[in-house]
Parts: C-alpha cells; structure tokens; sequence
C-alpha cells in the first residue's frame, strides 16, 4: 500500500501510529524516536521520524523520498510505501505508488480536499491502483466533528466520481493520538465503519491479476556449458502458461509450442504471474531479450505508434519531436514525440487540448512513435505490458512514466 | 487450480527477476558475498535465475582482516561446491599501500576502511553494477533506497536525488564510470530471510547458532574475544551461550545470548524478538543518527 497527500497532512505519523499500535515498533527504534523528538524539543513523541529516515527529512521536518516499511498482522503481511506530500517530490510519489494494490490518501480535516490530494488520488487511479481509502486525519483540531467528516466525504465523492477507481472508503482518524487507526475510536460514536487497520486487512486485491491474457516478456536466455540447452527465462507477466500449449513470439510472428516449463527446483506444470519461469520451446525459433510470448487466439498489439497518458517527471519539458529512449516490460527501444494531444488539470480533471508540452508532474496524453514494435495492451487491462518509462539519452535520467490508452 | 503465491514465492520471484534485469541491461556485474545469510540467500536466487546456465558475474568478497574465521571458511566452501569464482579485495593490502590509514585504539574498527577498498575494486575490474544482500527492513536510511541505486562516478549516493523507479521496469542506463548499487533483497525482512533458509535448506555459518563462546560486554553488547579487540579497563571475558543475528567485523558485530541451536529455534527467536538486528548487534549504526545514510553517501554498500 502507498500513502499520498498533501505536506503536512501527517502521513507520516499516521504510519508512524500504525506501526506503533500494532506492536510493529521494535524497542531500540522507538528508543530511537524518543531520543531524536526529545533533541528537537517537540513535547510528545513525533512519529514521523519512524519513517522519515534521511538527514535533510529530519531537519525540515518533510518527507522527500518513499520510505518503505514491512508490518504483519495475524491476517495480512503489508509492505508499506510512505511518499512524499510535496508536489516538487511528486515523481518520489509515484514511485511508491507504481507497486502499490491500496492507497491512502490522507486529508487534513481543517483544510479539506486541496488540490495536492486530488492530485495525488488521480495519480493512484491512473496507475491502476483498484483500491483507494480516503483517511480524513486530524480530526482532534475540528472537535471529531461528524459534519466536517461527511462535508469532506461528499467533496471527495464527487471528485471521484470523473477517477476510474471501484472502491473508496472513507475513515475518520487521529493520526497523533491513534483513533480510528488500529483500533475504533471512543471520540467519534457516530463513525458506523471500521477503523484504518481492519480497512486494510479486508480489502480483496489477490482477484486484481489478470490470468486471462498471457503475456511473457522474455528476459534473458538460459544455455548450459555445452550449449544444447536453451531455455528463455523471464517473470510471466500475466494470464497462465502450461507446457503443450501453441504459442505465438513477437515481434517475429513465430509459431511454436511451449516443451516444458523449468525452474530450478524442478519442471511445473502451470506459470502465471507472478512467477519466475524458464520456458523451453520446442522447435528452434528466433526468440531474444525484449520479445513477448503470449498465445496465439489473445495476442497483444504490435505497433510502432502508441498513444499513452504520461507522468512528467523532469524540469526539461516534453515537447512534440523529443526523442528519449523507451523500457517496455524487457524490451528497449527509442521513441519520438510525435504529438502531445493534451493536459489534464487535476483539479477539475478538464483536459486542455491546447496544451503543447508536459512540464515537471504534468500528466497529459502523448502519442509516440518507436523505432521498433511495441507489443502492448492497455495499461486499464494489463500494468505489466501497458506500461513503459522514458529515458533522457543523455543524462540517462528516468523521466517519465508511460500509461498506454 | 491453486493460481496463489505463498508471501515467499513472491518475493522469490522478484528477486530473480531483478537479478536477471541487470545481467542483461549491464556489462560487468558482480555478486557482493560474504558468507553472511543475506548473501547466502542471493547466491540461491542467483542459482534460481541463471541455471543450468553458469552465473554471468563473479562473486566479490570486501574482506576486512577482521572476519570471524569459521565465515571465511564457509565463504570459500560454498564457492567451490557452486563451482563459481571468487575476487577478495582486501583492507589489510589497501592499509599496506596507503590507500587508507587503520583507526586505532580499543575501539578501532575497519569498517569505514571497506568503502575505499570496495570502490578501488569496482574501478579495477570495471564493475558497473554490485549485487548486494541489504533489505530496507534493515535500517532507516535502506527502507529509503531503490532496488537499482544510482552511484555516480566516485560510487557515492545521492539520497536527495534518486532516480524514479516505477513498477519493475529497471533503468540500468548509466556512463562510463558510474555503477549501480542492486538489492535484489530490498523487500525481504530478517524473519522472511530466516524462513527462506529453512524452506530450501540452506547452509549458514554455524555462529548463526547458539553456541558456547568468550565474551564480553560493551556498550551493551556481547563481544567476542579475539586479537582483533582489544579490552578497555573493567573490562572483562566470560563464557556464555551466544549466536549471532549478523555477521560482520569481530570489531564491530555484538553477539546476542540465546540457545537457538537450530533453525527452527532460530525463527521463533527473530519472530518474537523486541529488537532490530542491527539495533541489537552493530556497532557502526551507532555512530550518529545519520550513520547508515553518511556511509553510503560515501560509497558504502
């Protein structure tokens, strides 16, 4: 799961507290935070400095990049992703929320939806995350106020209304002195939901994978000492392989059939995602690092001409006729801006059709053309073969995050 | 069919395909080993992603002069038994040529020296990209590094300035002279190292087990006695039953009290445990609030 939201929104000490009061602190940390809260003379234990672990963090008292923290329940092993409120560190923020199956997004229950939040809400819609929990925090500076939670869940409602998201929750919380986050607030009797952490626990995301599409982008090929061995490994992206079946390799078009499937400890008889395999095929086809085998009756798309929703993540903006070089799944190759078709405000979700670049944390629709074939599916059907990143050939910088329409 | 992944398996996976993101996109890999359990698991997931092939990268061991001996004894083992090569950089050759001074004092430790010997090693065969079997869980300054992490020319970390790391698509894209840093283990915890060991049976050096050893205590850990430390007044050596949660320099790695002598014993130990294993046993954490982050600025591991 990712946090996201505004600075000051207190993210971090609501992670801080989750770790706290699920046993999930160790001694010498919290004795850690003690110390360093009592250095800074901040009255009671400041919980964000659990997560926020680097010098220039502690001494602004900001996060500046994803932390990431690994907490178990009885019920569900959670690894944590904290990001960054502020919009400058907004690509830390996606970052962490790019692996994410959950995100909360927290609001400060004295200023409300602002823009940064919505910013943030979007994003982890636009990455595919299905699950969002809106954690409307601070709610021991409004009094636990019952009317300034539902003004606030009724502002974000119809915000999400224009995301593609199937399933907001909304918690009321205090992330300093823990209601509503491991267990259920005694302040707020007419919260009729369940506190953050049983939230979390309850969430259905293993239904999330797509097993119906098989998709295996080829990673590396395996031969023996003595060279009759050639095995293609890589992580199946997607839908399941077993040994028998007709596949299809692109972009070449070959035709063949899967052998056997291998692992080290032995052949299995089924891969999908997201294990790491070694397919064997069985006739000798052209197959390298890149290509993406999938079944012949499902194949993906095969172009050089993609249209994509882009995080713009440098200060050097994105213009029609740049060129950057491209990662898809395992395959490199080099694009060129041929068009950028518009911005979104993420404010109002309006797209500006006028707009003519994507400057730093702009997302806006952009249409490549790459100097091989892709073979791609949506990014809405399928994270692993709709996604790709962009690459300055010159400082060799990531500098933005593809979503293929 | 059953179509779930235990937690494990999970991480299992991404390990391998990590390790096999860096062998295609860069040219001269090498795995850090050190014969500790971290290690000793990315060996297993190096065998899991690259057999029957043989591993595309040599093993690297930074070697203080101050190792507990049993460990470089099984280092050198478990190297013969997979049949792959091993480079020793050593800190006693970078003291003997002056590339670095040796503390001194009874608290003296040549863990800071590793830094200049690792990067003189990666510059004198090349190396541009490092496997390393850290985990996030570890420390604070690590629960906030990537999986690659870009080090530029004078192998430093820029933590201010990392590079976006989105999904599992790895940019390994660097110049001439700058390296990658790769943690194959980044989202692994101490306890799912402790299972995975068990699961597949792997070997560890025998200190990781309760056994009988002259200690004795300082700053409130359990030090072994050997002619790499030297004892401050009041100091004094007695016998207990011990076992180490890490394994570093004699000079700076704590032992812990236990009678875990098994590895079942030893995962209900790490389960049920209050304390951090480096909190608990590493001396060179302690050095200031910073101390993980400073070194690696540096070009630490």
């Amino acid at each position: 799961m990712a946090t996201a939201g505004s600075v000051d929104d207190g993210k971090s000490t609501l992670i801080g507290r989750l770790l706290l009061d699920s046993k999930a602190v160790l001694s010498d940390q919290l004795e850690h935070v003690e110390q360093a809260s009592r250095r800074r003379g901040t009255g009671m234990v400041d919980l964000s400095l659990l997560v926020d672990g680097l010098r220039a963090e502690r001494e602004q008292g900001i996060t500046i990049d994803v932390a990431y923290r690994y907490f178990a329940t009885s019920r569900r092993t959670f690894i944590i992703a904290d990001t960054p409120g502020h919009v400058q560190y907004t690509r830390n923020m996606v970052t962490g929320a790019s692996t994410a199956d959950l995100a909360v997004i927290l609001v400060d229950a004295r200023k409300g939806v602002l823009e940064q939040s919505k910013r943030h809400a979007y994003i982890a819609t636009l990455l595919g995350i299905p699950h969002l929990v809106l954690a409307v925090n601070k709610m021991d500076l409004v009094g636990f106020d019952e009317e300034v939670f539902d003004a606030i869940v009724c502002e974000f409602s119809d915000f999400a209304r224009g995301l593609s998201v199937k399933d907001v929750a909304y918690v009321p919380v205090s992330a300093k002195h823990g209601d509503n986050v491991v267990a259920r607030s005694e302040s707020m009797p007419w919260y009729g939901g369940v506190a953050l952490l049983e939230q979390l626990e309850s969430v259905q995301v293993a239904d999330d994978r797509n097993l119906s599409d098989a998709r295996f982008p080829v990673q590396w090929v395996i031969r023996d000492h003595e060279g009759d061995y050639r095995g293609y490994a890589g992580q199946v992206a997607s839908g399941v392989l077993r040994p028998g079946d007709e596949v299809l390799v692109l972009p070449s078009r070959a035709l063949t059939r899967i052998d056997r499937i291998e692992t080290f400890d032995g052949p299995v008889e089924q891969a999908f995602a997201p294990m790491s395999v070694t397919l064997v095929l069985a006739e000798d086809v052209d197959v390298s690092r890149g290509d993406i085998i999938c079944h012949p009756d499902d194949a993906p798309e095969l172009s050089r001409e993609v249209e994509a929703t882009v995080c713009w993540m440098t200060s050097e903006p994105l213009r029609a006729g740049g060129r950057y070089a491209l990662k898809h799944a395992t395959h490199a190759a080099r694009a060129i801006v041929q068009e950028v078709v518009d911005r979104v405000d993420v404010h109002t979700l309006a797209r500006d059709p006028h707009a003519d670049e994507l400057a730093l944390n702009d997302i806006g629709r952009v249409r490549l053309r790459t100097s091989k074939p892709l073979a791609f599916d949506p990014y809405a059907r399928n994270r692993a073969t709709g996604a790709f990143i962009l690459i300055d050939e010159a400082s060799n910088d990531t500098v933005g995050a593809g979503m293929i329409l | 069919m059953n179509r779930r992944l235990t937690h494990l398996q999970v991480l299992e996976s991404e390990a391998i395909h990590v390790m096999r993101e860096v062998a295609a996109e860069l040219s001269r890999p090498v795995l850090l080993f050190s014969g500790g359990k971290d290690s000793v698991v990315l060996l297993r997931i190096a065998e899991k992603a690259f057999r029957p092939g043989r591993f595309p990268f040599g093993l690297m061991h930074v070697d203080t002069g101050h190792n507990f001996p049993e460990v470089i004894a099984f280092r050198d083992r478990r190297v013969a038994e997979l049949d792959e090569r091993l480079i020793v950089a050593s800190v006693q050759e970078s003291i003997d040529t002056g590339r670095v001074k040796e503390e001194s004092g009874p608290r003296a430790s040549r863990n800071r020296l590793q830094t200049r010997t690792l990067l003189d090693a990666i510059e004198r065969h090349g190396f541009d990209a490092a496997f390393g079997g850290a985990r996030r869980d570890e420390e604070r300054a690590r629960a906030k590094e990537r999986i690659f992490s870009f080090r530029d020319d004078f192998g430093g970390w820029d933590p201010k300035n990392q590079r976006p790391e989105l999904w599992n698509v790895y940019n390994g894209r660097i110049h001439r002279g700058e390296s990658v840093r790769v943690f194959p283990l980044s989202n692994w915890t101490e306890l799912d190292v402790w299972e995975y060991i068990a699961e597949e049976g792997l070997e560890v050096p025998a200190m990781y087990f309760a056994h009988e050893r002259d200690v004795f205590s300082r700053d409130g850990m359990l030090y072994a006695v050997s002619e790499h430390v030297e004892l401050i007044d009041g100091e004094t050596s007695f016998r207990a039953s011990v076992r180490y949660r890490t394994v570093g320099d004699m000079s700076c790695t704590g032992a812990v009290e236990s009678t875990a002598r098994d590895l079942a014993s030893v995962v209900a130990e790490i389960a049920a445990t209050r304390v951090t294993e480096r909190g608990e046993t590493r001396a060179d954490d302690r050095v200031s609030e910073a101390a993980m982050e400073d070194r690696k600025v540096a070009g630490y591991f």
